[in-house]
């Protein structure tokens, strides 16, 4: 059964990953990213139970953490229009 | 007898959240708008991990292991609408537009932006090796 959960998981990341690679706008990319981290957390946590191995709960963890500062980090980056600079020369100019 | 029931509950729970966690990636793949597709996106970040933590806890029972995937529950039912508002407020501040169900923008499909701005996005999405 655990096996059967690692199965959908898996189909999830990869329609997760065809969005990615398709979404029109960069966003579409960054929501898909951001679920395949979640997608990511709780495939480690059903492959710490199904090798009897519960240390790969704290790397779950971990990597939550880092999706979430990771996700937070780059839309801060595209808020803030520092990829706009190109944008703001071309008016001035 | 209680660990049969429990077991069931588990591969229940396991295999539900398996399920809508497919069915939100399917949304997000096949929703008409970037807006749409987050709300396709929360049921993975929802319900999803919801269910599949909830199995993996009536797995662990009464132990440490139990207590870190509570943790985990509950970083993603934080992490999960922060990172959703940021997504969308980033969207807006970038003038994605929403697809609308007037007539106006009947020709309209999912790549409509509201200012030159989010236009000029979409051009550099198009084109990227165009200086």
């Amino acid at each position: 059964m655990f096996a059967a959960a690692i199965l959908a998981l898996l189909i999830t990341v990869s329609l997760l990953l065809a969005r990615a690679v398709l979404g029109p706008t960069v966003f579409d990319r960054l929501l898909a990213t951001n679920t395949i981290g979640t997608c990511t957390v709780l495939l480690l946590a059903v492959i710490g139970f199904l090798t009897g191995r519960p240390e790969f709960l704290d790397l779950a963890l971990v990597y939550g953490l880092l999706n979430l500062v990771g996700t937070v980090a780059v839309l801060k980056f595209f808020h803030d229009s520092k990829l706009g600079e190109r944008h703001r020369k071309e008016e001035a100019t | 007898m209680t660990t049969l029931l429990i077991d069931f509950l588990s591969w229940t729970c396991l295999l539900a959240g398996g399920l809508f966690c497919a069915i939100g990636a399917l949304g997000l793949l096949r929703m008409p708008d970037f807006y749409t597709r987050m709300h396709a996106a929360s049921v993975t970040d929802t319900v999803g991990a919801g269910l599949i933590l909830l199995g993996l806890i009536l797995q662990a029972g009464l132990t440490l292991v139990a207590v870190k995937l509570a943790m985990i529950g509950l970083l993603l039912f934080f992490s999960g609408p922060v990172a959703g508002h940021a997504l969308v407020k980033a969207a807006m501040g970038r003038g994605l537009a929403p697809l609308l169900a007037n007539p106006d923008s009947a020709g309209a499909d999912s790549r409509t932006f509201s200012t030159e701005q989010g236009q000029a996005l979409l051009d550099e999405e198009e084109a990227p090796s165009k200086p």
